[in-house]
């Protein structure tokens, strides 16, 4: 396609023909077409009269976690349906400054607390690989929608590898920048030492440039770095001769799917035939991420949910005086595994609590965060690691919500650590897509995409195969 | 590791969230069986580890304090479940409250 009304008119016609009949992806919450219309065509007007941008007519999808003026923010959760921020998150502004159009609000695992996009209060996300199967979550909206070919960019959000899991489980491209690489002005808080904004994409390319768009410090977001950033999508050139790729061998377990671990060695093979040197290492608390993460990210959930109640915006209601008005309004807003949640976070920083819950898991969080940096420091580069342990399950297969916790234990140590991370595809299991896991230094998100560029160009159709 | 009814309900208190009998019995068994999972962290030396951890940037960014950052696109009004004059409106406390005219 030519040109950004050509372009919006070809992602709104897939995003109908994906949603028709009861196999409906169900990736899209809300969108505004006549809008996204009129933005292109606008576009297309200016385009003599200004610089393009780099994302010059591109249609790109927004996790509905993160504000959008016009479009709804309902975080997949009745206590905000119909709620429409008065103002627009920085990463959304700095896609449309860079020339993309919003085309739509996507689906997710409500408050962005889930693996697999069933938790959302409007219903499930379907993977468009097999209808009977999840996307994966929390950004399953986004994934799907990048996946069935609606755009080839969409925003997600990462706390414990909301991007990462669901790309891998629908065969894309799921980055998580470094902890304040990305602005979070305008995503709606979950944990807040751990959130950050990410991109799915089609391509390494697209989200080399999307990330470039996107990142940068924010003076309205303090966590935000002000380090510079580096042109990712040059990456491309750079050679991987001498890059040292540590393998951790807590990641390859006996339990793992013997053909994601397959792919993950001819992955590995061919980093080695690029020149890469790769190297078997260790992250002995990788087995303590899961009991450490679930314990932070829900209390830091507990205390920044407290502001949904009833008062400022989104639901009300009616109860016995303003207590019972709180408590009637959180009760039939939050769907359950939200509640649960929020229990568990108000539990583990209780009184009498605290200390063996909460202060113990933040001090092993920082064993965690050293694992890394001690393999850093000595000289390893990158690390790869598969990143689910299994392919896209059943609707309804993890009915306990530990075992539904346990499909993040590849990912969440990058969050409890501040590090950057991606996910892309290396190859299929019975058709469908397994994900390959790419770990760096803070701020390495270069040399990670370098890697991520050179596996993309080696695989070429393999990595769908 | 074993949540009790009574704790489950505190918890629930403490974070106003109200739930039906047959909820929080479900609610005490789930706390119980994932708190269990936690069990393995107090096997963890953690002697003289800090529970801080800098992460991505070093210190917070600081901006000058002036003036609201944004403008927003929408009144209170817009937003607010129920507001007056730019206040937001909400029912009157407990130990205020008349039985007989609350609403």
């Amino acid at each position: 396609v030519t040109g950004p009304r050509a372009a919006v008119d070809a992602s709104l016609a897939r995003a109908h023909a994906v949603r028709a009949g009861s196999d409906g992806l169900n990736a899209i919450l809300s969108s505004d077409e006549s809008h996204a219309r009129a933005e292109a065509d606008d576009l297309e007007r200016r385009r003599d009269s200004r610089q393009a941008g780099a994302l010059f007519g591109v249609p790109v999808v927004v996790k509905d976690n993160i504000a959008t003026l016009r479009l709804p923010t309902t975080c997949g959760s009745r206590i905000l349906e119909g709620y429409v921020s008065p103002y627009e998150a920085t990463a959304v502004a700095r896609l449309r400054a860079a020339g993309a159009i919003v085309v739509g609000k996507t689906n997710l695992d409500e408050f962005a607390m889930g693996s697999s996009t069933e938790y959302s209060a409007f219903g499930p996300t379907r993977n468009p690989f097999d209808p009977s199967l999840v996307p994966g979550g929390s950004s399953g909206g986004s994934a799907a929608a990048v996946a069935a070919g609606i755009t080839r960019i969409g925003l997600g959000s990462e706390t414990g590898g909301s991007v990462r899991q669901p790309a891998a489980f629908c065969g894309v491209v799921g980055v998580k920048p470094t902890y304040g690489r990305v602005s979070r002005y305008g995503l709606v808080a979950f944990a807040s030492s751990l959130d950050q904004i990410g991109v799915v994409a089609a391509g390494v390319g697209d989200a080399a440039i999307a990330l470039e768009a996107i990142a940068g410090h924010d003076p309205l977001d303090a966590t935000s770095a002000t380090v510079t950033i580096p042109r990712y999508g040059d990456a491309a050139g750079d050679s991987l001769r001498g890059t040292v790729i540590g393998v951790p061998k807590e990641y390859f377990p006996e339990q793992l799917d013997h053909r994601i671990r397959a792919h993950c060695l001819r992955a590995l093979e061919y980093f080695r035939s690029l020149g890469a040197d790769v190297r078997e290492v260790s992250l002995p608390n990788t087995s303590l991420a899961i009991p450490v993460y679930y314990i932070i990210a829900p209390a830091e959930a507990s205390s920044n949910l407290a502001r949904f109640d009833g008062v400022r915006y989104g639901l009300r209601i009616a109860g016995d005086g303003l207590r019972g008005m709180y408590e009637a309004t959180r009760s039939r807003g939050f769907g359950p595994e939200v509640t649960r949640r929020i229990l568990l976070g108000t539990y583990v920083l209780s009184a009498g609590y605290y200390d063996a819950y909460y202060r113990k898991a933040m001090q092993v969080r920082t064993l965690i965060a050293r694992d890394f940096t001690r393999l850093f420091a000595a000289g390893t580069d990158l690390l790869f690691t598969p990143t689910t342990p299994t392919t896209p399950f059943p609707f309804g297969a993890k009915s306990d919500p530990y075992d539904m916790y346990l499909s993040d234990i590849f990912t969440v140590t990058a969050n409890l650590a501040g590090i950057p991370a991606m996910s892309l595809p290396i190859g299929r299991v019975d058709g469908l897509p397994a994900g390959g896991q790419l770990l760096a230094p803070a701020f390495g998100e270069r040399k990670m995409f370098a890697a991520a560029f050179a596996l993309e160009r080696a695989l070429g159709g393999e990595a769908h195969r | 590791v074993s949540v009790s009814l009574e704790e489950v309900r505190r918890i629930a208190a403490l974070a106003r969230l109200e739930l039906s009998p047959e909820r929080a019995q479900v609610a005490a068994g789930e706390l119980s069986t994932i708190l269990a999972h936690m069990e393995v962290l107090t096997e963890v030396d953690t002697e003289g580890v800090s529970e801080s951890l800098a992460l991505g940037v070093v210190g917070p960014a600081t901006r000058v304090d002036e003036g609201p950052p944004v403008v927003l696109h929408a009144s209170i009004s817009a937003i607010a479940p129920e507001s007056r004059d730019g206040f937001f409106l909400v029912p009157r406390l407990a130990t205020h409250e008349d039985p007989e005219t609350t609403t």
